[in-house]
């Protein structure tokens, strides 16, 4: 906390904008559970402190947040993801009263993965059907002869058990609770060199921290998931690949017209998906806190960032 | 020939003959579906389930967006009460952590920086010297001292905020219920299923409600904490107000007492001792939430046990889990010495003010001092960062290199219990036809506890049928049977020892405290560490939750044998094994149910927590709710996880009572 204020301080002076905001109401930003996340808002939150506006970090659960976003209560989220968050953000744009304020450059990937020590039991991979061949490498005594895959939560969807259905894998299927029970298991795997594989995302530190790589599935089409008849099983959906697509800001209506200038700098809000890794690695391996490494963050892209409150 | 008479006893007959049936039905209705072609033997068809769900989330849409008093609508009231609450809430976060300010966001202007902390474990532990004595304030020093030397310092004081609200408001409500239901018969019969309701249903279920009608942040986790935390607070002051003996209120009648007085200067203070054992509950209770909280806005100490458990920091998480435990074992002590503090002696009036309270005076200018010096010297006024400890890197290492050398140990040790005790009775529970389960809760609770109780057990359970939830409740049924039961054979005998050894008694007391209120998170990660995700990962982390209670009641009911009954056995020359055997323990059989009922309690309200590592029970139903924001569909789960509850504890206190009145008590 009181390193905001410092933080803000020292901005202050090196920006001397503080006049000319529309509104000094706190504009309030959404944080929810994942380091990315709270880095993203973090960044635009401070990056608005230093045009002048004030704000209120507000943490609210991913899909929950959305009733927020409608009465106006909660006013932006920078985050939301095209491949969890998109039945939600269809729902919450039908009502007119939120709106989608741009793309913020980071592309998310969510895929099956496995660490590279893999690759000595199993040579084929990536490919999927390399790994298919040798399934039984991935069992354990619950699911052998069937491999074990480790799914994430229900409620992220994702389609696995239909796709290890329509791609014929001799799979099964189980569901982790939380991303912390997934990461606990890719943990202790790692250190014993044990055989997994799992459900990763990114922009995340897992990525960074272990060496491996995404499987590669017959790549992903809108058909292939709506249309049986397409891809190589003629009779089911879901046989590629999973989808990768934008990660979204949004917002509630009204922002643009209370602050029209911070909705600018919101819909100018730009990074990448290794800038973001690499400041969520410092966060998540290296102990460093949100509030120092987004300060190390602004001091380094001054030119970028005083380019959105223009 | 024993045997058979053993068999052909009625009461035995019929419970055998029920498990028989039972079981028959449950190995052969997969195949007798088959058979028939009958799909509606193994599932509550589809066509006739009630489509609660929808309408209790059209309500609560209404509620949140309609719903109007004429002059106002439900939501601004809501918003109302919130802004009531986050008034006090602020103060108290201000001054313990933040300092007051004027102007908003970076127009803000410091007016007071905030206590410093020395000032506040100054505070602490005068009161605790004032509770008790000096043992008890050392405590209470060393718990709050922890608390900054391992850096936890602000998010402990945040919490300790929400604690310091929560606390009076449920103290109050309770309090207020339970005055109610003293006065009005009917006021209590209302509020009984309401109770009940309260403290079954799990959180998560109506989390997401309360974050609609209070908005979020801190003030919804707060309503959340009071909701939890506010029934053993009812039941305890109406208890309390019902149990004054009629002699003090006939000596305030006589008195001319008018009722207001009567409340506040008879009835109060005579029950004042055991009201404030509902207080400890109230606090502990809050305590408990702290995890949950924080997953909607509260911050504090659970945020900080979820984000480094996120990033597997087991380190960091079992720190923090740690200052919540200290936190819990200082309050814990605190109120339970108020709650044994007699009355003193009034002071003398001829005295000053500053002469009556030497103690308020001495704490006032340490304070006062601390905060003048803290505006000049800043480790004063909070805790120097560079001092702290951190005992992080230990932990992960130690974690490490067991998962390392012993998880084919562990392996085994699972298959081995998978393959033996867990996968047979899941496919027990999972194969019982539903129409048969509930002929065979209601013919159970008939048998138990009458007609009534027969007829609950199994509305409730066609209730959960008829909301598609039979399949996940056998699952909920079968993980909680199964944890219940390896709680007990670990816990009661435990209990035993305990009961029977102060020295055992001691270190077992102290081992079960700090895992009811160390945050199950904490273990829940390196639980599935060492047994990956699944049914046994839960088990364990249900089975250290749910021990308490088994050896709590095992070594109460121990202890409390009369000691008549233990002399004559003594006379009659049994041994120490007979004595335990034929004795003590079906003496203490009533002490031992209930605490089978509150392990029962526990290892259900445990389970929506176990959702996280992956199960797939009624536990996971709320949890997904939440997660999609559905309302209807996470109160109906949370509804059938009430339900469970209820039925067993109902069918458990029936036997209790059953076997108090065979032994002759009361």
């Amino acid at each position: 906390m009181k390193m905001k204020y410092m933080l803000t301080a020292a901005m202050l002076t090196a920006t001397g904008a503080s006049a000319g905001v529309e509104s000094l109401d706190p504009i309030k930003l959404t944080t929810h559970d994942w380091t990315g996340q709270i880095i993203t808002t973090t960044i635009m939150g401070e990056v608005l402190k230093a045009a002048g506006y004030n704000i209120e970090y507000v943490q609210a659960d991913y899909i929950a947040q959305f009733a927020g976003l409608k009465t106006g209560d909660l006013d932006v989220a920078m985050e939301i993801w095209e491949t969890t968050g998109r039945e939600a953000m269809d729902e919450a744009f039908a009502t007119g009263n939120v709106v989608n304020m741009g793309e913020t450059g980071m592309d998310a990937i969510e895929e099956w993965w496995y660490p590279a020590y893999m690759e000595e039991v199993c040579p084929g991979l990536p490919d999927w059907k390399a790994m298919n061949a040798c399934a039984e490498a991935f069992s354990t005594p619950e699911t052998a002869p069937l491999g074990r895959y480790l799914g994430g939560p229900v409620t992220w969807g994702g389609f696995d058990d239909e796709r290890v259905e329509a791609l014929g894998m001799d799979f099964e299927v189980v569901h982790a609770g939380t991303d912390a029970a997934l990461f606990a298991e890719l943990e202790s795997a790692y250190q014993r060199k044990a055989p997994i594989v799992l459900w990763l995302y990114s922009p995340h530190w897992a990525p960074a921290k272990y060496e491996g790589k995404f499987v590669k599935f017959p790549d992903y089409s809108t058909e292939c998931y709506n249309d049986p008849s397409v891809g190589m099983n003629p009779d089911a959906a879901y046989d590629c690949g999973k989808p990768t697509g934008p990660i979204w800001k949004v917002g509630w209506k009204g922002v643009a017209e209370k602050w029209p200038g911070a909705a600018s700098a919101i819909g100018k809000f730009n990074i990448s998906n290794d800038e973001m890794g690499a400041l969520v690695s410092k966060v998540d391996l290296d102990g460093v806190s949100v509030d120092d490494a987004v300060a190390g963050w602004l001091d380094a892209n001054k030119a970028t960032w005083s380019g959105w409150i223009k | 020939m024993r045997v058979v008479r053993y068999i052909t006893q009625p009461t035995r007959m019929f419970w055998l003959g029920l498990l028989l049936i039972t079981w028959v039905l449950s190995s052969y209705s997969f195949s007798l579906y088959k058979a028939l072609g009958a799909r509606w033997i193994i599932k509550f068809p589809k066509k006739w389930e009630m489509p609660l769900a929808d309408t209790i989330s059209e309500a609560m849409k209404w509620l949140v967006e309609d719903a109007s008093f004429g002059l106002f609508t439900f939501r601004e009231f809501t918003r109302f009460i919130s802004s009531i609450i986050e008034w006090p809430y602020q103060v108290v976060r201000s001054s313990l952590i933040e300092g007051f300010s004027t102007g908003q966001g970076q127009q803000a202007v410091e007016i007071a920086p905030a206590l410093s902390w020395i000032a506040i474990i100054v505070v602490l532990v005068a009161l605790a010297r004032y509770a008790k004595d000096w043992r008890l304030a050392s405590l209470v020093g060393l718990c709050f001292l922890y608390l900054a030397v391992f850096g936890q310092w602000e998010s402990a004081m945040i919490t300790l905020a929400s604690i310091l609200i929560a606390v009076p408001l449920g103290v109050a409500g309770g309090l207020t219920l339970g005055i109610l239901s003293y006065r009005s018969a009917l006021v209590e019969r209302l509020l009984r299923p309401i109770l009940d309701l309260m403290q079954t249903v799990p959180v998560f279920a109506y989390l997401v409600p309360i974050l609609f009608l209070f908005g979020f942040g801190p003030v919804s986790a707060l309503v959340a904490t009071m909701i939890y935390a506010m029934p053993p607070m009812v039941r305890v002051s109406t208890v309390a107000l019902q149990t004054v003996p009629a002699e003090v209120i006939e000596a305030g009648t006589m008195a001319g007492c008018t009722q207001h007085q009567m409340l506040w200067k008879v009835l109060i203070p005579t029950t004042m001792p055991t009201l404030m054992v509902g207080v400890n509950q109230v606090i502990m209770l809050s305590l408990n939430m702290v995890i949950i909280a924080s997953m909607i806005g509260a911050g504090g100490l659970g945020y900080d046990v979820l984000t480094s458990l996120r990033r597997l920091d087991i380190g960091g998480g079992v720190e923090a889990g740690m200052a919540i435990v200290v936190m819990a074992i200082a309050l814990d002590r605190l109120s339970q010495a108020f709650a044994k503090k007699t009355q003193d002696d009034l002071p003398k009036s001829g005295l000053s003010f500053v002469r009556r309270h030497p103690w308020l005076m001495t704490v006032g200018m340490i304070v006062v001092g601390l905060w003048l010096v803290g505006l000049l010297v800043p480790s004063l006024q909070s805790y120097p960062e560079g001092a702290t400890l951190t005992t992080s890197t230990f932990w992960t290492e130690t974690m490490k290199w067991i998962n390392v050398n012993f998880f084919d140990i562990f392996e085994a040790i699972k298959t081995f219990f998978l393959t033996y005790l867990m996968i047979p009775i899941k496919r027990f529970f999972v194969g019982i036809p539903w129409v048969w389960g509930i002929i065979a809760i209601s013919l159970a609770a008939w048998r138990v506890g009458g007609w009534k109780l027969g007829l609950m057990a199994g509305f409730m359970a066609l209730f959960i049928a008829s909301n598609g939830l039979w399949g996940k409740a056998m699952i909920t049924v079968y993980l909680c049977g199964v944890s219940v039961l390896i709680a007990s054979v670990i816990g009661i005998p435990l209990g035993v020892w305990a009961g029977q050894n102060e020295r055992v008694n001691t270190v077992v007391g102290a081992f079960i405290d700090t895992l009811q209120t160390l945050p199950s998170f904490v273990y829940l990660i390196p639980v599935i560490m060492l047994f990956r995700v699944g049914d046994f990962s839960a088990m364990i982390a249900v089975v250290l939750y749910a021990l308490a209670p088994a050896v709590r009641y095992a070594a109460h009911g121990i202890r409390e044998v009369p000691s008549q009954m233990i002399e004559a056995g003594k006379v009659s020359g049994c041994t120490s094994w007979q004595m335990l055997w034929r004795i003590k323990l079906p003496m203490a059989t009533p002490s031992l149910l209930l605490g089978l009922n509150q392990t029962i309690m526990l290892a259900l309200s445990m389970l929506v927590i176990t959702a996280l590592v992956g199960t797939r029970d009624l536990g996971q139903e709320v949890y997904i709710a939440l997660t999609k924001a559905n309302t209807g569909r996470g109160v109906i789960a949370g509804l059938s996880v009430a339900f469970i509850a209820i039925i067993a504890d109902r069918i458990i206190s029936a036997m209790a009572q059953a076997s108090r009145e065979r032994l002759g008590l009361k």
